[in-house]
């Protein structure tokens, strides 16, 4: 027996292991992707060629009735269209001088505290969190207290401003912690050289801050804007099921009329949408931050 | 809403443990162990549940600890509820609905999870065509009297003889109206829908279901509740988009709005009519002239309900005529069990909400199985939401 086989193939066997050992570490996430991300993804993709059985819910077929008839729901398209990339920006425009701030201006030792106050209302359900301003914003909260001052009959409840607010409000930590992780990692340095070269502070804030903390905005731009897409308790609860996103067609085609195969048909929409939209954000921040390798050093 | 998943363990993990160590050390038996942790419990569970030892025969003795059932929102006394509870050891998980629809799609797919449900008169037939209900086993029922049922109501959850569901009440659907703000008298759905795009606009609120919002609508026009012809939906459907914009609302669950005075007037049945009349009473119920639903709601248990036993039993003491006269004071629809209304105080009886006049009446309408399944009509709502 040649005496180098030995080690070789306890190499061998300790690979072996080690691929084992990794097989197995992955096996749990990879289980739980196959039973719930590819398998329900399949029975939609059949369900979405199928037909309405007469008293609803799915009868085997091979069509495409179904995605022909998807203009039947262009207006909850749209509206989502148009509102989710709008929600996204009050959420931007309202989250970042908040991150500019953590990051940047207040002190050290306030920063973590300041953190865990945006962090600590995730701990609460988004439902509960909604509901709560159904209240605020309801004829018992804020209009009673405006009634006071002799402002009288005032609507906030079931208007567009109640579901951009709710928006804005749900999802400013998923836009504020990008932009501050960027933004934190941002090298003063650069600043002070812009300065020194005679920016002035709005040039030296557009060509170094913001440009540098693209990645960050687009990263919370492209979170926001997902989970936009596929919205419904915001439009539900504080705009009255007057304001149509498409998930509200979603949950109406199942919970209502019971139709799945157009349900599956616009949900298998909705995540190619979703899709298209992620590549489009990531191929924006891939560009921008071709340009952000600058080494001082 | 759900409990935690720790409510029906017998021991929390971190006592589970201390016992555990205990037994090691050698300070308790291991009998006491089985008994202080529950693993006894659970091992003469299983043992009677593999045939191991025979079931008592009392099955009605073995009601688990929980069920759920559906129904609709301002529908029951919770000291219902909580009386059961106290009675039996049964913890009842409330699920609130919108529309029919709604049971349907969740019983459909399975697994709903509930033991009892309240479904509306017309979509009976249709969950005896799915097999998604029972024949009710009446010997389970001993409190239920067909006699003192009034028939007008009750005949839907008969098919071919056979019992499927027994009712809970009866009631119509009006709208209801803050008089406070809106001062003219109104008799009519024309009158509804028009006052929603003038007085009313942005206070006025419709039903997130196709029955009764395109019925009401329909009615606009003096049709039919019920109608599937293209040419009246069409119509209803135009008034509908006109009077969208003016909406203050889309749901089922208007008390809220009503209550806080961000809505003025809302579609609206006969229970939280009596219910908003009765804590502000400018918020009147009127009845359209034009006629409108009349309905009842059942109780029925579905076949794949989790725990039949518990089922049988809240259904059964809900038809005891003692537990249901609460229930109607709370709710404030009209009961269609006799033994029940000699309960009921007489201003109860004489409450013109619940017992509209005979002229009023006439003309209503009981929904109509159709409605339910016609995709038809399920589209129109959808272009209404979605507009």
């Amino acid at each position: 027996m040649p005496a180098g086989s030995q080690p070789a193939f306890s190499m061998r066997r300790s690979l072996f292991r080690k691929n084992l050992v990794t097989a197995l570490l992955l096996a749990p996430a990879a289980l739980w992707l196959v039973v719930f991300l590819v398998l329900p993804f399949v029975a939609i993709a059949i369900f979405s060629v199928g037909e309405r059985a007469p008293e609803g819910g799915y009868q085997a077929a091979l069509t495409l009735a179904q995605y022909a008839n998807l203009p039947a729901r262009a207006t909850a398209f749209w509206n989502t269209i148009v509102l989710a990339p709008a929600g996204a920006l009050a959420c931007l425009l309202v989250a970042y001088p908040v991150a500019y701030y953590l990051a940047l201006r207040a002190p050290q030792r306030w920063r973590l505290i300041l953190l865990a106050l945006i962090v600590i209302p995730f701990w609460t359900s988004l439902l509960m969190r909604t509901y709560a301003w159904m209240y605020i914003l309801g004829g018992r909260g804020i209009p009673a207290l405006l009634a006071y001052v002799g402002i009288e009959d005032l609507r906030l409840i079931n208007t567009p401003g109640a579901v951009l607010l709710g928006i804005v409000y749900g999802y400013l930590p998923l836009m504020i912690l990008p932009i501050y992780v960027s933004l934190e990692r941002l090298d003063r340095r650069l600043l002070e050289a812009s300065a020194d070269l005679g920016a002035t502070p709005l040039a030296t804030f557009l060509g170094v801050t913001l440009r540098l903390s693209l990645p960050g905005v687009m990263t919370g731009f492209s979170l926001v804007m997902i989970l936009l897409l596929g919205e419904y308790l915001i439009p539900t609860l504080l705009g009255g099921g007057k304001v149509f996103f498409i998930g509200n067609a979603l949950v109406d085609l199942f919970l209502q009329s019971r139709n799945w195969p157009f349900g599956s048909a616009i949900a298998i929409t909705l995540v190619l949408v979703s899709v298209v939209v992620l590549i489009v954000a990531n191929r924006i921040s891939t560009r921008l931050s071709g340009a952000r390798r600058v080494d001082l050093i | 809403m759900p409990k935690s998943y720790r409510d029906g363990l017998p021991i929390t993990p971190d006592k589970f443990v201390d016992q555990l160590m205990r037994l090691k050390r050698g300070s308790i038996s291991r009998r006491d162990f089985l008994g202080l942790t529950g693993l006894g419990v659970a091992t003469a569970v299983m043992a009677r549940e593999l045939g191991i030892m025979p079931t008592p025969a009392y099955a009605a003795e073995n009601l688990g600890d929980r069920m759920s059932i559906a129904t609709w929102p301002n529908y029951h006394d919770p000291q219902t509820f909580e009386n059961f509870k106290a009675e039996t050891g049964v913890a009842v998980e409330v699920n609130v609905f919108g529309s029919n629809e709604e049971m349907l799609a969740k019983l459909q797919a399975g697994g709903s999870g509930w033991s009892l449900f309240v479904p509306t008169n017309y979509t009976i037939s249709t969950y005896k065509k799915l097999g998604i209900i029972e024949p009710l086993d009446m010997a389970k029922l001993a409190n239920f009297d067909g006699k003192s049922e009034d028939a007008r109501f009750t005949a839907e959850g008969t098919i071919d003889g056979t019992i499927y569901a027994v009712p809970k009440n009866w009631g119509t659907t009006g709208f209801a109206v803050n008089t406070k703000k809106l001062a003219k008298p109104m008799s009519s759905w024309k009158e509804f829908w028009d006052t929603a795009m003038a007085e009313a606009d942005g206070r006025t609120m419709v039903h997130d279901y196709q029955l009764t919002t395109i019925g009401n609508a329909l009615k606009y026009y003096g049709y039919s509740f019920n109608s599937l012809k293209q040419d009246e939906l069409a119509k209803a459907e135009e008034l509908l988009l006109k009077v969208k914009p003016h909406l203050f609302a889309v749901s089922s669950d208007y008390q809220p709005g009503m209550r806080a005075g961000d809505a003025w007037m809302t579609m609206c049945w006969t229970n939280d009519g009596a219910q908003l009349h009765r804590d502000i009473p400018e918020i009147t119920y009127v009845l359209g002239k034009e006629g409108g639903e009349i309905w009842t709601d059942f109780y029925a248990i579905p076949k794949d309900a989790p725990n039949k036993p518990a089922g049988y039993a809240l259904l059964n003491y809900l038809m005891n005529p003692r537990v249901a006269v609460k229930e109607h004071l709370a709710n404030g629809a009209p009961c269609t069990d006799a033994r029940v209304n000699a309960l009921l105080p007489k201003e109860v009886l004489d409450n013109p909400i619940l017992y509209p006049a005979a002229d009023l009446l006439k003309p209503l309408e009981f929904g109509a199985a159709a409605t339910l399944t016609d995709p038809g009509r399920a589209e129109l709502m959808a272009r209404f939401k979605s507009a």
